[in-house]
């Protein structure tokens, strides 16, 4: 049966357009749009009833009119044609290319929605990957399969930190096949140039495959972008085992991007009118991370995300948190202070950290010095703020050893070059000499034979005598 | 069955997960439909004339106006039977490792049908009646062993009783007949197999208090903010606060004899772990794998949002079924939000009046008649059998906040709560329960249960714990005002020993071998030593001794320690005691009492 065409809209509102009498039309369609002017977009269904349909125009609704548009309904969804070859291509948000390559001849064609993932069939992340960043490696280690997103805010180093971790990021075992898919959605063309340079110049361009929806690009394409990235990321890690790191960046121009078509639908808003189906809209994206029995690839994901006036409460950071493994929460005062990254160690978390780390992985000791640098900088930013209010002379003597080593942590331990490739050892070294700062009776969170091997040789004598007696 | 004729309607209208039939007169509420030429599977919402709105538990790309809705006339039902245990299910009761088998695919693709107990396994089935006997609905009829740790009791169906006229011993598939029952003349065959509509409480003979306690081995839990076999309990917290983990160790280490475990609408990645790591797992009281008396049930966040809505009921109808054999059952729900979520959405898309936050006005009254099927009880049938369930249901507020719709909801309900808070969690305290917040409506009862059952000291320890941890908040306050200095020795002897309380015993490490279960009689002794110690310094400072000198005793290191004592050690906590009250002599000056100023 020949696809029908239609001349029949009856509305347009926002990014929305609405056909009548139409038939046999499918809910999720690709639907083709042909304007006057002879210019073709596309678009699909969200609604139907028997003689009517919804259709959420891609690259937006304006040029259109009622009188002379015409629609064809496809009769399939929205599929990406995928290769090995897009890698080292540069794509628009819609997947076409954009870099005056050849197009792309399909292995395959792909519905961008995707499908869940098995819960049975997925296979737990617990490889660790360092990505040379001492807060990430030592403090929130990272996994292959994990969807560890960026918080940040305007105006911090958010993008020149994924670049660094895009760069560096390698696996201590394991094949590396790798891939890094970026998708961008409503960012700046100084931005995407950033990483295309940065991608450039330290030759990841061949690695990589890039989709672009810049701020000027239409709005709603970007709802379609960062599915497109994912289908692309899925097929290269679970049909060519590659190892892929995807960076969706920013996803808040895409939750405003959501924003304006249910807007436009008129649905009832949920908090600061996102709609109510945020959560899920967001996780049938962040879900698509992981890794698969049986497959050697995996999906590793790493969402940006710019929080409105650094509040994480904001129903977007704060409906991410609830999806993805953890979160690096980019600090203020910290870049204030001129330290990069300016990785907010409190708040941060890698929720698979305990899966990546150990014996076997990357060494014994990790996961209890992890756990004690954190108590350690806790308390000692606590005594800092004591001091602030009643002065230094006010804390105890191991308050101020606490104090101190708050401060030579964020200097030493959080401050590195955005070149600097720090290995896992090195950071656990670091840490361990950084630790010699505090008595050990208040190393609790260590064990005894871990504070042997690794803090005593450290030390010098008199300080020794301490861990000695008094044990269980 | 369906005796009248099937009701046969169209796709009128599509929109996400809910479609529109026409032509459904004659549909009952809440009956399952299959739309389209697919068949997905749905359920029946709302009801207009002869308009039926239905919530799709799949995906509907791909339908169509004018498709067939076809009502299957029965309720959204569960399979109940031997077979359960160790099993993964979907929101619906789907086993997710059949869908993979039949879609022969890591992914979930559409329109599939498998069973949700296995038909072919034969069990082997001892029964517990003879011919000629007289049973009632609930009545045991025999027994099957469906893992190591889990006893089936094959019971008689709910609303069937009469005289046993045949029953078999053997092995048997859960379809063919194990039993036939005579009333009035009327024969009918049992099988093990029994259908239960999820959104119908299973009945009970009688209900009880919830008087006995749940151990969880989780020190703040089981001391301070205990809860009740039967009890109801709720996790709120912010993400990244540990709502999961907490949500994992009490199926882990929880005293029930089954666990229903539902990720609702939470990441796949967090049920794989539990997939992967239950069976490694061993419970300390049997031994055997946690698998063996556990079942999973996920609906991740990806998965059809109507799905997640069933998934919540598919866990607490089969609780329940076990609770009729008369175990304890523990059920968690991780997390309740996300099912008000899909609330939320379905009641959108019907474009019913919302009320707060965009939620339906009715999300109160689910909410409490879901925490209401927990409970304690006298079971349906012979010898008097006691089960239970307890749910406890994790909430994600919004940016922490307590003030949302779901979390004051369920707090009026739920009778324990365990507030997580961000801040501690940021210092690495785990689990973040806030001790000051949390509160527990069963702490008086289970005092008693304590009390008389274990040690008569147990209740005034837990008292005492608390009232230092309450005199510590004000005194850090007042040292947050005018420094450390402004307190007197024995206020910082109050403040010491509440920082060990919460360093030594509150503070309890998931993923320490040893410190991730703490039995009563451990949780006891270290309370009671962080308490002797305290009474016994502050004993000291009276008589004069320094401050510096009984803060920094050598014992108090090991007081530190006692949590990584294993179970068969605890004993040795018991000769702290003595090192306490030597050490403490040691410093307390000759003469101590006349220059104690």
């Amino acid at each position: 049966m020949l696809p029908k065409e239609y001349g029949t809209i009856s509305e347009l509102s926002g990014p929305l357009l609405m056909v009548e009498k139409t038939q046999n039309v499918r809910y999720d369609e690709l639907v083709e749009i042909e304007l006057a002017s002879g210019e073709r977009r596309r678009g699909r269904v969200l609604e139907i009833t028997s003689d009517k349909a919804l259709v959420q125009v891609f690259e937006g609704t304006d040029g259109i009119d009622i009188k002379s548009t015409k629609l064809l309904f496809l009769g399939k969804v929205l599929t990406l044609p995928v290769s090995k070859d897009m890698l080292g291509r540069v794509f628009n948000g819609r997947g076409e290319p954009i870099d005056d390559g050849a197009p792309i001849l399909a292995e395959k064609k792909l519905d961008i929605n995707g499908m869940p993932m098995n819960p049975f069939s997925r296979d737990f992340p617990s490889e660790f990957i360092q990505t040379g960043i001492s807060t990430i490696d030592g403090m929130n280690p990272m996994v292959r399969g994990q969807k560890l997103p960026i918080f940040s805010g305007s105006g911090l180093p958010h993008n020149r930190m994924a670049a660094q971790i895009a760069r560096q990021a390698t696996v201590i075992s394991g094949h590396e096949d790798f891939a890094v898919v970026f998708a961008a959605m409503g960012i700046t063309f100084e931005e995407a140039s950033f990483f295309m340079e940065d991608f450039r110049k330290t030759g990841a361009i061949q690695r990589t495959v890039m989709f672009v929806n810049l701020a000027d690009d239409p709005a709603i394409e970007r709802i379609t972008t960062p599915r497109i990235a994912l289908t692309a990321a899925e097929y290269l890690a679970f049909e060519h085992d590659m190892h892929v790191v995807v960076i969706l960046t920013d996803l808040t121009n895409y939750c405003e991007a959501l924003r304006e078509i249910s807007a436009a639908r008129k649905e009832v808003p949920g908090r600061r009118g996102y709609p109510g189906y945020l959560y899920t809209d967001l996780a049938t994206m962040y879900e698509r991370a992981g890794r698969l029995k049986g497959k050697s690839g995996s999906i590793t994901q790493i969402p940006i995300l710019t929080m409105p006036e650094d509040d994480k409460t904001h129903p977007i950071p704060d409906l991410t948190g609830y999806i993805t493994e953890g979160q690096i929460i980019l600090s203020r005062t910290l870049h204030r202070k001129g330290i990069y990254p300016p990785v907010d160690v409190m708040p941060s978390l890698s929720r698979l950290k305990d899966k990546g780390i150990g014996k076997g992985k990357t060494r014994e000791d990790h996961a209890d010095l992890m756990n004690q640098l954190f108590a350690a900088y806790a308390r000692g930013k606590e005594a800092k703020e004591l001091a602030v209010i009643l002065g230094e002379g006010a804390l105890t003597d191991e308050d101020k050893a606490f104090a101190k080593f708050a401060d030579l942590f964020e200097d030493q331990y959080v401050r590195q070059g955005e070149y600097q490739n720090r290995t896992f050892e090195e950071t656990l070294e670091l840490g361990w000499n950084l630790l010699t700062i505090i008595p050990v009776k208040e190393l609790k969170r260590v064990r005894d034979a871990y504070i042997e091997k690794y803090l005593a040789p450290r030390l010098k004598n008199g300080e020794r005598a301490e861990t000695v007696p008094g044990k269980v | 069955m369906a005796t009248e004729k099937t009701i046969r309607g169209t796709i009128e209208k599509i929109s996400g997960p809910l479609v529109v039939a026409k032509g459904m007169f004659g549909a009952s509420m809440f009956d399952v439909v299959r739309i389209g030429d697919i068949g997905l599977v749905g359920e029946i919402i709302e009801l207009k004339g002869d308009t039926a709105s239905i919530q799709a538990y799949e995906e509907t790309s791909g339908l169509m106006p004018g498709e067939p809705v076809v009502s299957t006339g029965e309720p959204l039902s569960v399979e109940l039977g031997p077979g359960l245990m160790e099993q993964f299910y979907d929101g619906v009761q789907r086993p997710l490792n059949l869908i993979e088998d039949v879609a022969k695919s890591h992914f979930i693709s559409r329109g599939i049908d498998v069973p949700a107990i296995d038909r072919k396994t034969k069990w082997q089935f001892t029964p517990k009646v003879k011919e000629g006997d007289f049973v009632a609905e609930g009545d045991v009829l025999g027994t099957v062993q469906e893992t190591v740790l889990v006893e089936h009791r094959v019971m008689v169906p709910v609303g069937t009783s009469g005289k046993v006229t045949k029953i078999k011993e053997g092995s048997f598939t859960v379809e063919e007949t194990i039993a036939v029952l005579e009333k009035d003349g009327e024969k009918k065959n049992i099988a093990m197999l029994q259908r239960w509509p999820v959104r119908k409480a299973r009945p009970v003979a009688k209900r009880l208090p919830p008087v006995i306690p749940l151990t969880t081995g989780q020190r703040v839990v089981d001391a301070f903010f205990p809860i009740a076999m039967g009890g109801t309990a709720c996790v709120p917290g912010p993400f990244g606060s540990g709502k999961t983990v907490i949500q994992h160790q009490l199926a882990k280490w929880a005293e029930a004899e089954i666990v229903v475990y539902v990720g609702c609408g939470e990441r796949g990645n967090e049920m794989t772990d539990v997939l992967l790591e239950f069976p490694e797992l061993e419970d300390p009281r049997s031994g055997q794998p946690l698998m063996k008396r556990t079942v999973l049930i996920a609906n991740t966040s990806n998965m059809p949002v109507a799905a997640r809505e069933a998934s919540i009921y598919t866990a607490i109808t089969m609780a329940e079924y076990y609770r009729d054999m008369g175990y304890s059952v523990a059920l968690m729900a991780d997390s309740t939000s996300r099912w008000a979520e899909a609330l939320r959405e379905m009641s959108g898309r019907l474009e019913e009046m919302p009320g707060e936050e965009g939620y339906p006005a009715y999300l109160g009254t689910r909410l409490a008649s879901f925490y209401e099927r927990a409970g304690r009880a006298v079971v349906l049938g012979n010898h008097g059998r006691e089960g239970s369930v307890t749910a406890i249901g994790a909430v994600s507020p919004p940016g922490g906040d307590l003030s949302e719709p779901v979390s004051q909801n369920t707090l009026r309900v739920t009778k324990v709560f365990w507030g997580l808070d961000a801040n501690l969690a940021y210092q690495r305290h785990f689990p973040a329960i806030n001790w000051l917040l949390s509160y527990s409506l069963y702490t008086e009862k289970l005092d008693e249960f304590w009390d008389t059952k274990f040690d008569d000291e147990w209740s005034s320890l837990r008292i005492e714990g608390m009232t230092l941890l309450e005199e510590e908040d004000k005194l850090r306050e007042i040292v947050r005002l005018v420094g450390i200095d402004a307190l007197s020795k024995e206020e910082r002897m109050v403040l010491e020993t509440a920082k060990s309380l919460r360093e030594d015993f509150l503070h309890q490490n998931a993923f320490h071998e040893v410190d991730t279960y703490a039995s009563m009689e451990k949780q006891f002794k270290m309370l009671k030593t962080i308490i002797s110690f305290h009474t016994l310094g502050m004993e000291a400072l009276k008589k004069g001794a320094s401050m510096n000198e009984v803060f920094k005793l050598p014992v108090r290191e090991s007081i530190a320690r006692m949590r990584y004592l294993e179970e068969k050690d605890i004993g040795r906590i018991d000769e702290l005691e003595e090192t306490i009250r030597k050490e403490i002599n040691g410093v307390i000056p000759v003469g101590g009492e006349s220059d104690a100023a």
